[in-house]
C-alpha cells in the first residue's frame, strides 16, 4: 500500500485532547469529530485540508487518553495516514483497528506542505518534494494483517477470533 | 532467566511462557467501557457481526463521563447503552454510581492476577491490586466482547523502588506527579512499570490507586504496585517479580525528600516544586475524578478546610468517586466540613476533568486541580491554565485564593 499526500506538520507530545476535545467525543457520527479536529491546536487545519493528506507529527503523538474518536476524527477530515518519529501506545493500535495507515519513521525532516509517499508494505516514507527516503519501524505481523483487511471490524467479521 | 510480573501474568493468560516483546493472544479476564468509548464499542461489536457477549458476566458499562446528561444527543447515547445492556444481560453502573475504576475495584470486578482491559486509558489504575489492566480503544474491546481475547506485546519492564517516608502534608499525588516529572510524558512508552519498596508497603489502597493511575501520563502500558501490605476483603495471591528477571531500567527514589508538587500548564509532566508556582492566583479548584476522589482525599480537603471558609474569588468543586465514597464521606462528616467551607458538591463522575460539563472554567482562569492531565483545552477551554496537585493543596489553595503549600498551613498539620 503506497499513500501519497500533502503535509501538515506538528510538534512531540500532540495529544487526543488537542486532536479532539473531550467535550465532543460524546458521538456516534463522525462528521461531528471531523468538524472539530485539531481545532485547538490549529483552528485553520479544517479550512486547509485536503482529501487525501498526511499529518506528520514528533515523538509521542496521540498520547493521553484511549479515545478511539482521536484517530476517527482525522480519517473522517480527509486524513490519509500518520507519520510520527514515534506515538503513543493506545492511539498507534487505534488507529490501524479503525483502518488509518500510521507509520513510525525516528527521523525525518518533512516540512509543512511537502509531498510525501507513505510506503507501508516496505516500511519506509519518501518525501519528494526534498527527494529524500527516511527508514520506518515495522510494525508487528498481526498489526499488518489487520490493516490490510481495512481494520478491525472486517478482520473479526471475517476470521470471528484472534487464533 | 527470571520473570517481571507481567510476563507471569501474561503466561498465565496465554497459556504458555512468554517473554518481553513475545505477540501473545491472551484469555480476558474482564472489560469495561464507559459513554466516551462504549456507544462505538456496541456499535464496533454490532459490525463485527457479534451477537452475544462472549461472557456476559465478565463485561461492565458506566456512565459517569457525562453523567446525567447534559445534552439530547448525549442523553440518547446513554439510553443506546442501556438498551444493549438489558438485551445482553450486561451490569451497567448508571449516573451518579460513580468513576468506572473506583466501581471496578469497589465492587472486585477486577482482582490481583488477573488480566482486564478496559476502554479507557486510565485502566492501568488496577494495577494497584497487582492486576495487568491497560487501556484499549473501542474497537479492541469490541473484540474482546466477541472472542474473550485480544492480542499484544508483553513490554519491557522498569523497576522503581520508593525507599523512605511521605513527609506529613505529602501524598501518593504528590509522590506521582514527582515521577511524571522525572521520567517525562513518554519515559515509559509502552512499558510496564513495577513499583516497589518500603514506601509502597505503607500506602493505603486509595494511595495506591492514585500511583498506579498515572502510569498512562508517562505513556506506561500497565503498572503493578507491590501488594506487599495491601490489604483487600478477599484472599489473594501475591504476584512478585523474579529477583533474576530482566527490567529495562531501574529506578530507586527516596520519597522522605518529597514536597508537594504541582504540574503547571499545559502538560503532566511540567512538573515543579510547589515553591515555584506558590501564589499563582487561581478562579477554580477541583477535587475529584479516578485520580483523587476517594474518600482519603476528601478527608485531606476536610482537614485544610474545617471551620473555614474558601476565598469569595475561587469556585471549589468536588465529585466523589462514588456514591459509596459519597455516603461514608456523608457519615463521617467530611460533606458537611466542606460544604459549609463553601465547596460544591457535584454527581460522583468525570465531567470537570474531561471537560464535558459541571464546571468549565472561563477564559483566562486558572485552575487547581487534583486530576490527571492538564493538556490545553482539558478541562473544555483552552483560554484556561490547569495546575495539577494533591487534594491537599487544592484545598489549600482554594482557601487562600492562590496556589498554596499546604505543608505550610500551621493549623492542618500541627
Amino acid at each position: 500500500m503506497i499513500i501519497k499526500g500533502k503535509t501538515h506538520v506538528y510538534g512531540d507530545n500532540i495529544d487526543t485532547d488537542r486532536i479532539i476535545p473531550g467535550k465532543y467525543t460524546k458521538t456516534l457520527n463522525l462528521q461531528d469529530l471531523a468538524d472539530h479536529v485539531l481545532e485547538d491546536l490549529d483552528p485553520e487545519f479544517r479550512s486547509r485540508v485536503k482529501q487525501g493528506d498526511i499529518i506528520v507529527g514528533g515523538s509521542n503523538f496521540g498520547c493521553g487518553s484511549s479515545r478511539e474518536q482521536a484517530p476517527l476524527a482525522l480519517k473522517k477530515a480527509g486524513i490519509s495516514a500518520v507519520v510520527a518519529q514515534s506515538f503513543a501506545r493506545i492511539f498507534f493500535r487505534n488507529a490501524i483497528n479503525i483502518g488509518l495507515p500510521v507509520i513510525e519513521v525516528k527521523n525525518h525532516s518533512i516540512n509543512m506542505n511537502d509531498e510525501v509517499e507513505a510506503d507501508l508494505k516496505n516500511g519506509k516514507v519518501i518525501n519528494l518534494s526534498k527527494n529524500e527516503v527516511y527508514e520506518g519501524t515495522q510494525i508487528p505481523e498481526v498489526m499488518v494483517k489487520i490493516l490490510n483487511e481495512g481494520g478491525l471490524v472486517p478482520y473479526l467479521k471475517e476470521h470471528k477470533t484472534y487464533s | 532467566m527470571g520473570q517481571t510480573i507481567i510476563e507471569k501474568i501474561v503466561s498465565a493468560h496465554a497459556n504458555k511462557q512468554v517473554k518481553q516483546n513475545e505477540i501473545a493472544i491472551v484469555n480476558v479476564d474482564g472489560v469495561m467501557a464507559t459513554d466516551t468509548t462504549a456507544p462505538l464499542t456496541i456499535k464496533a461489536f454490532q459490525d463485527m457481526g457479534g451477537w452475544k457477549v462472549w461472557d456476559a458476566k465478565k463485561v461492565f458499562l458506566i456512565i459517569d463521563h457525562a453523567a446525567p446528561a447534559p445534552n439530547e444527543k448525549i442523553a440518547n447515547l446513554h439510553t443506546f447503552m442501556r438498551e444493549f445492556a438489558k438485551a445482553q444481560n450486561i451490569k451497567l453502573y448508571d449516573i451518579g454510581e460513580g468513576i468506572c475504576h473506583q466501581l471496578m475495584v469497589e465492587n472486585h470486578h477486577v482482582k490481583p492476577g488477573q488480566l482486564f482491559l478496559g476502554a479507557d486509558s486510565h485502566t492501568c489504575t488496577y494495577g494497584a491490586l497487582g492486576a495487568f489492566a491497560t487501556g484499549v480503544g473501542s474497537t479492541d474491546l469490541a473484540g474482546v466482547m466477541l472472542t474473550g481475547q485480544t492480542w499484544l506485546k508483553v513490554p519491557a519492564s522498569f523497576k522503581i523502588t520508593l525507599n523512605g517516608k511521605l513527609q506529613r502534608g505529602v501524598s501518593a499525588k504528590d509522590l506521582i506527579l514527582y515521577i511524571v516529572g522525572q521520567l517525562g510524558i513518554e519515559g515509559a512508552t509502552y512499558k510496564a512499570i513495577e513499583f516497589t519498596g518500603p514506601a509502597v508497603e505503607l500506602l493505603s489502597l486509595d494511595d495506591r490507586m492514585t500511583l498506579s493511575n498515572m502510569a498512562i501520563e508517562m505513556g506506561a502500558k500497565a503498572c503493578f504496585v507491590d501488594t506487599t501490605g495491601l490489604e483487600l476483603p478477599y484472599d489473594f495471591d501475591h504476584i512478585y517479580g523474579d529477583e533474576d528477571a530482566a527490567y529495562e531500567k531501574e529506578y530507586l527514589f527516596n520519597v522522605s525528600q518529597i514536597n508537594p508538587e504541582i504540574a503547571t500548564p499545559h502538560s503532566p509532566d511540567n512538573v515543579r516544586d510547589i515553591a515555584e508556582a506558590i501564589n499563582t492566583p487561581i478562579q477554580m479548584a477541583f477535587i475529584g475524578s479516578c485520580t483523587n476522589g476517594r474518600l482519603q482525599d476528601l478527608h485531606a480537603a476536610a482537614e485544610i478546610l474545617k471551620g473555614k471558609r474558601i476565598h469569595p474569588d475561587v469556585r471549589l468543586i468536588i465529585a466523589p468517586a462514588s456514591q459509596k465514597v459519597l455516603l461514608d464521606a456523608l457519615k463521617d462528616g467530611t460533606v458537611e466540613i466542606l460544604t459549609a467551607a463553601g465547596a460544591s458538591f457535584i454527581s460522583s463522575g468525570c465531567g470537570p476533568c474531561v471537560g464535558t460539563h459541571q464546571g468549565v472554567p472561563g477564559n483566562g482562569e486558572n485552575v487547581i486541580s487534583a486530576t490527571n492531565r492538564n493538556f490545553q483545552g482539558r478541562m473544555g477551554n483552552r483560554h484556561s491554565n490547569v495546575y495539577l496537585a494533591s487534594p491537599a493543596t487544592v484545598a489549600a489553595s482554594a482557601l487562600n485564593g492562590k496556589i498554596t503549600d499546604p505543608t505550610t498551613l500551621k493549623e492542618a498539620f500541627s
